[in-house]
């Protein structure tokens, strides 16, 4: 997998390319424990991941704790596979997901 | 019937990975299937990874059987860790809020919903891990 990240002012927006799984997901976990202080937004773009697992769905969920729930983590361009994902663990009930 | 031996490390995922997709490469199986067994590989080797042998290392064994009428893929995961069954556990509560998630179970419950069998049996000191995917 591999990040890309953008800060503009107090947002973050990371990019995500590949498979966010059990190996992958704590280079996700140290980029945001690297880079979230002052930031007030986050994106997490996925048009470039394939799928996610569970070991991703928490870090996630960390981020989406630590970002609070006023919006503050946006989730955009999410695959087919990974939006089924997000509905039968009940994630999309709980993450802000922008489609375009 | 392939099958790969491997020690039950996290690195060796990507390695496992490979190893069932180039099983179902040459077969008419569509990208979103490929997909969920990927993140049923991911689920069920990561936890035998994670937990199995904890704080050694141990082996696991990846059978990779194709059928046929209809199309399907079994995939066993076999290790000598200790006695395990993902099944035995409940179902995670998927209603709660961002605040009250724990997670726990959550990834055996997505292969639960993805594939269409999945078992276990412990036999001569050996977890059986069996899922089953139609392909078609």
């Amino acid at each position: 997998m591999t990040i890309n990240m953008q800060k503009d002012g107090t947002t973050l927006t990371i990019a995500l390319d590949g498979r966010l799984d059990t190996s992958t997901a704590p280079q996700l976990e140290t980029a945001l424990k690297e880079n979230l202080a002052g930031v007030d937004a986050l994106v997490l773009d996925m048009k470039g991941l394939d799928y996610l697992s569970s070991a991703g769905l928490r870090v996630i969920l960390g981020a989406q704790k630590q970002m609070g729930r006023l919006g503050g983590l946006v989730i955009r361009n999410v695959n087919k596979l990974i939006m089924e994902v997000f509905e039968i663990t009940g994630f999309s009930d709980i993450l802000t997901i922008e489609q375009e | 019937m392939k099958e790969q031996t491997v020690a039950a490390t996290v690195e060796n995922l990507e390695k496992v990975t490979a190893f069932v997709e180039k099983q179902l490469e040459d077969l008419p199986c569509p990208l979103k299937t490929r997909m969920q067994v990927n993140i049923a590989i991911d689920e069920l080797f990561g936890n035998i990874a994670h937990y199995a042998y904890c704080p050694e290392i141990g082996l696991v064994t990846i059978r990779v059987e194709i059928l046929k009428n209809p199309l399907a893929v079994i995939i066993t995961f076999i290790d000598s860790g200790m006695p395990y069954d993902p099944l035995a556990k409940a179902d995670p509560d998927t209603t709660l809020s961002a605040e009250a998630r724990h997670l726990g179970g959550l990834g055996i419950y997505m292969v639960k919903k993805s594939m269409d069998d999945i078992a276990y049996e412990y036999k001569e000191e050996k977890n059986i891990l069996r899922i089953k995917k139609l392909l078609e």
